[in-house]
């Protein structure tokens, strides 16, 4: 079981407030990720579950139960950092063993289960090794799995990928979701890679400033934004917002438009904005076209496969009407005024 | 040094300075070694003459000999011993945040900018004596009779001494190897279950491995050839309690002028220097590499 419940949390470093109050429910089971932009108390919220910095108000549940005065080791959760945070002078096997060693388990039991986290983890041919002669994916993997031969209630994970490359990151990332597909514990995964959090997310938290901004599936996030906030910070390229004449025409102040809901001609077509391209950006499956449209600006165009366009050409842009977010004055989304 | 065209650089970049120590080192211990082969007796001068190993064999014979050197190895070893483990603990201590750290580090780190001659005289003055010294003052105050440190446990004493003057040195090194240590590598442990204990076991004593071994190796080098401490607080005496071969070479040379043999007994101190040296770089240095 991994049920967490946060009620009410909040946190000060000194007098500087960090979060003001989250309520969150992690369900057992589910991949939660937290999303937000750089110092929004990602981290921080993720080392209160821990158990890593102390709540400054409201209770924190596992399974019902609360554990805001329980130490790190108590509350039955694993984490995996950053930078990793293996001790470099021990061996694989050992840093494994390690947690299981501190809890009094018998030697027997203690192989038994890092071989069977060597065999998941495929560590077979460098578990006699110390972390300083891993690669960075090596050692991420041993960071994992002194994380699972702990059998927690829930693993924590704070940006695990952010310090490989781009392939292996895609590996890595798979492979966590295999684990979860697998072992149906619940994972608790801080990133700031949108493509981590809508791939690897059962349920996505956006932060912003300490406030969670939506909680929901990616898709619903896609789709259905709550405010200005989340359409801008889920989906990339990010969301286009028009103010001014255009969004008159929708009486509201702002609307919105992803890049993938334009519509580009490159023929004069009725209604349709006219824009100037900048840059095309062609990808091989996509061309991303960011263009100076008239009484607008700056837009952004995603295009499926080839466009033959470039720098200098006017082309005419028609947005899909049903997949137009309107916004209010103080940016929340605007559903019943269709 | 990648490249062979770097390494012919280096070597020509070095050369000078490599040129300069090495006259440095070499002439004196030239002129110690041919002084070590000759009668040399400043009582009886214009009779200096050639005697071989002579010296050598007095020196190496001379029953004195044998308790300067085990009085030698017992002070290297009990300050290099209370160095590190006191130097370990406190800079755990130091280490964590509490109110006034930085006057208490300053603190720590004092008695290493006081001249081992000064140390020495008020050790020796205003602690250690029997009448008028603050132990004797608290040793009345709980009614039990003062220790005449330095005439009775007069090693004991420059121990001591020593080691109070080497423990900021251990401390300061120790110190900033506690505080390199990733902080999330202790939450990570801390994860794992591990109580203070364990963690200091298992996380920060391999960590310090390293700085104590520099540790180890530096005070060693000093702590072989102590002698202000000694020459100003016990004069080598009660008999030979607290004489070590520096003390040793100089009393031999200064108190019975006999130049040949001081030489003699020099060469010896540089040769066991390097064998203790050998055997520790040996001992602890495989830390060094890791
Ligand atoms: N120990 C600390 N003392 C004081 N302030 C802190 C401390 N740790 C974090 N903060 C502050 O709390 C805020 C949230 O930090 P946090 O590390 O949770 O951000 P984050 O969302 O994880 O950011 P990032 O994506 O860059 O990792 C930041 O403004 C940071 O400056
Ligand atoms: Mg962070």
């Amino acid at each position: 079981m991994g049920r967490i419940v946060l009620e009410k949390v909040s946190k000060y470093f000194g007098d500087v407030l960090v979060i003001p109050s989250i309520d969150l429910e992690v369900e057992d089971g589910d991949f939660v990720v937290f999303v937000g932009p750089s110092g929004c108390g990602k981290s921080t919220l993720l080392r209160l579950i821990a158990g890593l910095e102390d709540t400054s108000g409201g209770r924190i549940l596992i399974d019902d139960v609360d554990v805001v005065a329980e130490p790190p080791a108590k509350r039955g959760l694993s984490m995996v950092f950053q930078s990793y945070a293996l001790y470099p002078h021990m061996t694989v096997r050992n840093n494994i063993a390690f947690g299981l060693k501190m809890a009094g388990m018998d030697k027997a039991s203690i192989d038994k289960k890092v071989n069977h986290a060597a065999k998941i983890l495929d560590l077979g041919s460098y578990i006699d090794r110390r972390p300083g002669q891993l690669s960075g994916g090596q050692r991420q993997r041993v960071a994992i799995g002194r994380a699972i031969v702990r059998e927690p209630k829930a693993f924590l994970f704070d940006e695990p990928l952010s310090n490989l490359d781009a392939a292996l990151r895609v590996q890595m990332r798979l492979e966590i979701s295999d684990l979860h597909n697998e072992l149906k514990t619940t994972m608790i995964y801080v990133t700031h890679d949108q493509v981590e959090a809508m791939t690897l997310a059962d349920k996505i938290v956006v932060l912003n400033a300490g406030n969670v901004e939506q909680f929901g599936s990616p898709l619903d996030l896609y789709n259905s934004p709550r405010n200005k906030f989340v359409a801008g910070f889920i989906g990339s390229p990010k969301m286009n917002f028009i103010e001014g004449k255009h969004a008159e025409k929708y009486k509201v102040p702002t609307v919105g438009i992803r890049p993938e809901h334009l519509g580009i001609n490159t023929k004069q077509s009725v209604g349709a904005w006219i824009a100037k391209v900048g840059i095309a950006e062609h990808l091989g499956s996509d061309t991303f076209l960011y263009v100076d449209a008239e009484d607008i600006g700056q837009l952004t165009v995603r295009v499926s496969g080839e466009l033959n366009v470039s720098h200098g050409d006017i082309v005419y842009l028609t947005p899909d009407e049903t997949r137009l977010h309107r916004f209010d004055g103080d940016g929340m989304t605007i559903t019943a005024a269709k | 040094m990648a490249t062979k065209q770097t390494k012919t650089l280096a070597t020509f970049m070095v050369a000078p300075s490599v040129i300069m120590l090495f006259l440095w080192m070499i002439v004196p211990l030239c002129m110690t070694i041919y002084f070590s082969t000759l009668r040399y007796n400043l009582l009886d001068p214009g009779n200096e003459a050639f005697v071989g190993l002579e010296n050598y064999i007095y020196f190496l014979t001379d029953p004195d000999f044998f308790t300067a050197l085990g009085n030698t190895l017992i002070l290297v070893g009990s300050v290099l011993f209370i160095t590190v483990v006191g130097g370990v603990l406190l800079a755990i201590l130091l280490d964590q945040p509490f109110f006034g750290q930085g006057i208490a580090r300053l603190m720590v780190i004092a008695p290493f900018f006081v001249m081992p001659t000064v140390s020495a005289l008020i050790w020796k003055n205003l602690l250690m004596n029997p009448v008028s010294g603050f132990f004797a003052y608290l040793a009345k105050l709980v009614g039990v009779e003062p220790i005449d440190w330095l005439g009775d446990h007069a090693l004991l004493s420059i121990i001591i001494l020593v080691a109070w003057q080497w423990l900021p040195f251990a401390t300061l090194i120790l110190l900033t190897a506690v505080g390199s240590l990733d902080g999330e590598r202790k939450e990570a442990a801390e994860m794992d279950g591990a109580g203070p204990i364990s963690l200091f076991y298992y996380i920060i004593l391999p960590h310090l491995a390293r700085a104590i071994t520099v540790v180890i190796l530096i005070e060693t080098i000093f702590l072989l050839s102590i002698f202000a401490e000694i020459f100003v607080t016990t004069g080598g005496g009660p008999g030979l309690d607290t004489t070590n071969i520096a003390f040793l070479v100089y009393s031999q040379a200064l108190l019975q002028f006999d130049i040949g043999g001081a030489s003699a007994g020099g060469i010896v101190a540089v040769i066991l220097a390097n064998i203790v040296a050998i055997f520790l770089v040996r001992m602890v240095g495989k830390n060094l590499d890791a």
